[in-house]
């Protein structure tokens, strides 16, 4: 060939792409589909590994490190599983602590039943806890509110809760709110302590790295089976579930705020004469307190959005009653309980980044009834509502509304949903129907089609080869040695399934996000009012998409979709207008006088400068999608998803298949991650931002 | 009396082999040859005292290792080899406890970027040093008190970091580092942050305070002009190496090495010299009207002298008596060239 041509290809990237996908194209067409070809299909070789996990998991369960244990009931020592025991004694723990905060609010006689004897408690009837009534609960809110930032909040915490107490939702919401306020203390202390460790040890923040990456990657269904294994199924499980998606998120904001203080500002600690405990406790956690607060922000939206996934392993509350109506397609139910999630999720959104905002006034002199007087308003309240509360119990038969109003009896809208999407359904059914089957049949049964048959050969050198251009050897060998772990498992298909479903959600919603960030995020305003529209849909957790979609879509890959586009879009928008922000002033002013139109502009100037952020908005979206891809296994797809959702009734090696095609997940998010970033990289450095 | 710090060929290697690299160089470090295998050469083979309540300036480029001298005596960092002697005690011998005391009790620092705790209003800024230290509240915000009215910010106690101006935030820097009453005091470039006005007004709020407190202080700066304003002697810097470490006036007139000259050429010397270096001897016809210091920068009593016209008596401050005459157009000579 000629010299100047390869010096050409060399150094221009679309040309490399443009041989890339030619290669690619030539395999796909040529290698023949055969069992027996492993350039179409390799063999399964690592099949045993889910059973191998499971092994694992149940020796240490049942067989490693016995322990003599006193057994009071036979009199004799009993040999059992030191690992048994420990987790065991945690979910004890959890129970007891989630049981207390529950019966405080809710009333019920289970803590006192701790301390006195069974039979003791069953005579004297009187003995139980009282209930909290709904409106204290609700002036409570309120002041909680108003303390925080003024009367405005204050408003947005009591008519939420007056909507979820007189809408009947009261008890699950309490049961769920007392989950988040286990949950979220012990993502708080173990995101904490792991994230102080990470900053002081160089060597354990590299160790973490990858641990966070595959646990913010794994669907969160993934984790349930072994839970179950381990701790059993219960209200503790979920919280289990729960801190282990929420913690990484919250270990990584602490590292990065830590990070973020001004070495200058440990200098100046360690000047002041500061041993280390000191220069921990009052220099850096402080410095660090608005990270730190967002982290425990994101781990109650996490809790908040885990709430319909942990009642797979038993954990009461609004997500069980979401769950439930969802099987039983019923739509309003379900759409209330949905309410109800996203009002507690927003309430506590705000009324945590109030607080995180809140600055303490250390020289204000008050007295102890004006520090107090808040505080003092709630206890006469929950007096007086309960004196009420109890004393007009004689006028109720049954119910005594004025502690709790039972979901039957609460008001409910569930009926006008149910009769508005029935209205929907009649008056467009025939457009929708069309819709979904042109959608299905044109679009994604060819799509599913064109990735299922292709040969394993074929996706390799597309991955290895994207790797390849945007990076270097090590980053293809990292890559193809991440998606080789997939191709020797049984899972092939499935994975390229659920890459299907990915990659189509990805790249609708990196349109939808750069289009929709493009329009509005040229001008300060839009782009500002965008970006709350962002934060708004971002409160909701993810299963709160599925619940629409279903209605009009019906339990097809559609509506998994389009709810997994819709939740992804979010990301890209966002990252979309941060990257138009960052186009420096000069530029477009270089650009008009050069009299670019606003087209030329937004393709020549904007969308250039701004790729790099961009292409992190897209890599958010890749595990949104995904994300959303797996949970779509709840109302039914056929993908890796199905059957990580399907492990939960697997005796034998559940726990080993859902951890094993949970990684799975994980590592197809990883590779992306791997070549989109170092794309952005690149990009950054060839346009001199890096 | 030993003197107050005193380093004697001071090291600091940044990089995985540094140790080693050093020792086999035999003290003799070239920073070519030790960045090609890897290592930054921070501070290279310092050696110099600073009296008790003397201001040592230390000048050079950015990156020729100011900070870095400063952080090996303060014990940020730890020096690669050398010693370096704080009273009289070897500070790179202190194990974590002696050396919470020594900062707890001696030393002061100012930085260049205020590093202010940001969750502190200013006078828990202040008072915060006392307050490691074990200080009652009551005692430690009424000492902070003082020190607010001593930097001028009185009236600003329960305000936050930004919510102050960069002036406003290195006052309370300094007053911070003041609050413990050191008797070394570091400042790290701590006025190169702010506009040129503001910072003329700190250097003099800092001479005046300097005045009142006499402390033994290492301070460090890119401005020629800052430097001349404040300093008993200068010390040059150039890729970690201590060029010349002298008073002002001799570092103009007789620069050691190419690099201090270079770096010298545009001072005015006017700016610099003392009318003692262009004294002369007694002389009987000197004018009685008019004396001037010998100690004088020569700039600051030049209008007086050319315009008295005649020669004139220099006098020593200390006693006031005659050490010499000046005569007009040495004046001129320094001023004009020629
Ligand atoms: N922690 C570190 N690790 C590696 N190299 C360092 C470190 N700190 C400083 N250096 C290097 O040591 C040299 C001296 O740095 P230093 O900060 O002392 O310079 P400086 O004279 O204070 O400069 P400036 O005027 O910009 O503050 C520089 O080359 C710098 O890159
Ligand atoms: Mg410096």
């Amino acid at each position: 060939m000629d010299k100047n041509y390869l010096e050409t290809i060399r150094n221009s990237k679309p040309a490399q792409f443009g041989i890339l996908i030619f290669i690619f194209l030539i395999l796909y067409f040529l290698i023949p589909q055969s069992e027996n070809n492993y350039l179409w299909r390799l063999p399964s070789v690592l099949k045993g590994i889910p059973l191998a996990i499971n092994n694992v998991i149940f020796n240490a369960l049942y067989e490693w490190f016995p322990l003599k244990v006193w057994d009071p009931v036979f009199e004799m020592y009993e040999e059992k599983a030191a690992f048994r025991e420990f987790t065991k004694a945690v979910s004890q723990g959890l129970l007891f602590l989630i049981t207390v905060v529950r019966e405080l609010l809710l009333g019920g006689d289970k803590i006192i039943d701790v301390f006195v004897s069974d039979s003791w408690l069953k005579e004297n009837d009187w003995l139980s806890w009282p209930a909290l009534p709904w409106t204290a609960t609700t002036v409570g809110a309120f002041l909680l509110g108003y303390q925080l930032n003024g009367i405005r909040l204050g408003l947005l915490g009591g008519i939420g809760a007056l909507y979820i107490s007189v809408f009947g939702n009261y008890v699950p919401s309490i049961q769920t709110l007392s989950f988040v306020l286990i949950t979220t203390p012990i993502c708080f202390v173990l995101g904490l302590s792991f994230g102080i460790w990470g900053y002081l040890d160089k060597k354990v923040e590299t160790a973490l790295q990858p641990v966070l990456n595959v646990m913010q990657t794994m669907p969160q269904f993934a984790y349930l089976v072994p839970i179950i294994a381990l701790f059993g199924l219960g209200d503790h499980a979920g919280s289990i579930a729960t801190i282990i998606i929420a913690t990484p998120p919250m270990i990584r904001n602490t590292i990065l705020g830590l990070k973020r203080i001004s070495p200058e500002v440990v200098e100046a600690g360690l000047m002041s004469g500061c041993t280390k405990p000191q220069l921990l406790f009052k220099v850096l956690i402080p410095a660090a307190r608005r990270d730190i607060l967002n982290g425990v922000n994101t781990v109650i939206m996490q809790c908040l959005a885990m709430v319909v996934i942990a009642s797979f392993v038993g954990a009461k509350g609004l997500g069980l009653n979401l769950k439930i109506a969802l099987n039983s397609l019923k739509i309003g139910k379900a759409a209330e309980a949905g309410l109800c999630i996203v009002i507690i999720a927003v309430i506590l959104d705000r009324f945590t980044k109030a607080w995180a905002d809140k600055q303490k006034d250390y020289f204000e002199n008050l007295t102890f009834f004006q520090r107090y007087k808040l505080l003092i308003i709630f206890a006469i309240s929950v007096v007086i509502f309960s004196i009420i509360a109890f004393i007009s119990g004689g006028y109720f038969d049954k119910i005594n509304y004025l502690y709790v109003i039972p979901i039957e009896k609460g008001l409910t809208i569930a009926h006008y949903i149910d009769g508005a999407v029935d209205w929907v359904w009649e008056t467009f059914f025939y457009s929708l129907n069309s819709f979904n089957k042109f959608l299905l049949t044109q679009v994604l049964g060819p799509m599913k089609h064109a990735y299922l048959g292709m040969p394993v050969i074929a996706t390799f050198t597309l991955a290895m080869g994207a790797a390849y251009i945007v990076g270097n050897a090590r980053t293809a060998l990292i890559v193809g040695g991440m998606l080789l772990f997939i191709a020797l498992s049984e899972y092939w298909d499935r994975a390229l399934i659920t890459m299907y479903m990915g990659s189509f959600a990805v790249i609708m919603a990196s349109l939808n996000g750069i289009i929709l960030g493009s329009i509005f995020g040229r001008t300060e305003r839009g782009g500002r009012i965008l970006l709350s529209f962002c934060d708004f849909f971002e409160t909701f957790p993810s299963f709160v998409y599925l619940i629409p979609v279903i209605f009009l879509f019906n339990i097809t890959d559609t509506s998994v979709l389009i709810a997994a586009i819709v939740y992804a879009t979010v990301p890209a928008t966002r990252y979309t207008v941060w990257g138009l922000k960052s186009v420096p002033l000069s530029l477009h002013e270089a650009g008009t006088m050069s009299g670019v139109s606003a087209f030329q502009r937004w393709t020549n100037i904007e969308i250039p400068i701004a790729f790099p952020t961009v292409m992190l908005g897209v890599n958010q979206t890749v595990v949104f999608s995904l994300q959303m891809v797996i949970l779509g296994a709840l109302i039914g797809t056929e993908d890796l998803g199905q059957i990580i959702f399907g492990a939960l009734s697997r005796t034998k090696d559940g726990a080993g298949v859902a951890l094993t095609l949970g990684i799975f997940v994980s590592l197809i998010a990883i590779c992306v991650d791997v070549i989109v970033r170092n794309w952005a990289e690149e990009r950054k450095k060839a346009l001199g931002l890096a | 009396m030993s003197p107050t710090i005193s380093c004697d060929s001071v090291y600091k290697i940044f990089g995985a082999n540094a140790n080693k690299l050093l020792a086999d160089s035999n003290g003799s470090v070239d920073a070519k040859q030790f960045q090609e295998a890897g290592c930054i050469v921070g501070v290279n083979n310092a050696s110099f005292d600073v009296e008790k309540g003397e201001m040592l300036v230390v000048m050079g480029l950015s990156g020729s290792g100011k900070s870095t001298l400063l952080r090996c005596i303060s014990r940020l960092t730890d020096a690669t080899a050398g010693k370096i002697l704080v009273d009289g005690e070897d500070i790179c011998l202190m194990n974590n406890k002696q050396l919470v005391e020594l900062r707890r009790e001696k030393m002061g620092m100012v930085f260049q970027n205020f590093a202010l705790l940001p969750h502190k209003t200013v006078i828990e800024n202040i008072a915060f040093p006392l307050q490691v230290k074990g200080v009652s509240t009551e005692n430690s915000m009424y000492k902070a008190l003082e020190m607010v009215e001593l930097v001028g910010l009185k009236g600003r106690e329960n305000y936050f970091p930004r919510e102050l101006s960069g002036g406003q935030q290195q006052r309370v820097g300094i007053a911070r580092s003041l609050a413990v009453e050191p008797d070394i005091w570091f400042l790290d470039e701590p006025f190169s942050a702010l506009d040129p006005l503001i910072r003329k007004e700190m250097q003099d709020e800092f001479l005046r305070l300097q005045g009142v407190l006499n402390k033994t202080i290492m301070f460090v700066t890119h401005d020629f002009d800052e430097a001349l304003r404040l300093a008993d002697r200068i010390a040059i810097m150039k890729d970690g190496i201590i060029e010349q470490l002298d008073t002002p006036g001799n570092i103009v007139l007789n620069p050691a090495t190419d690099y201090v000259k270079k770096f010298t050429e545009d001072v005015p010397r006017e700016k610099v010299l003392k009318i003692e270096s262009i004294m002369d001897p007694k002389d009987t016809n000197a004018s009685d009207n008019l004396k001037v210091s010998k100690d004088d920068i020569i700039e600051s009593v030049a209008e007086k002298i050319l315009n008295s016209k005649e020669i004139i008596k220099v006098i020593d401050p200390k006693d006031s008596s005659e050490v010499g005459s000046i005569n007009p157009s040495k004046v001129i000579k320094v001023l004009f060239g020629g």
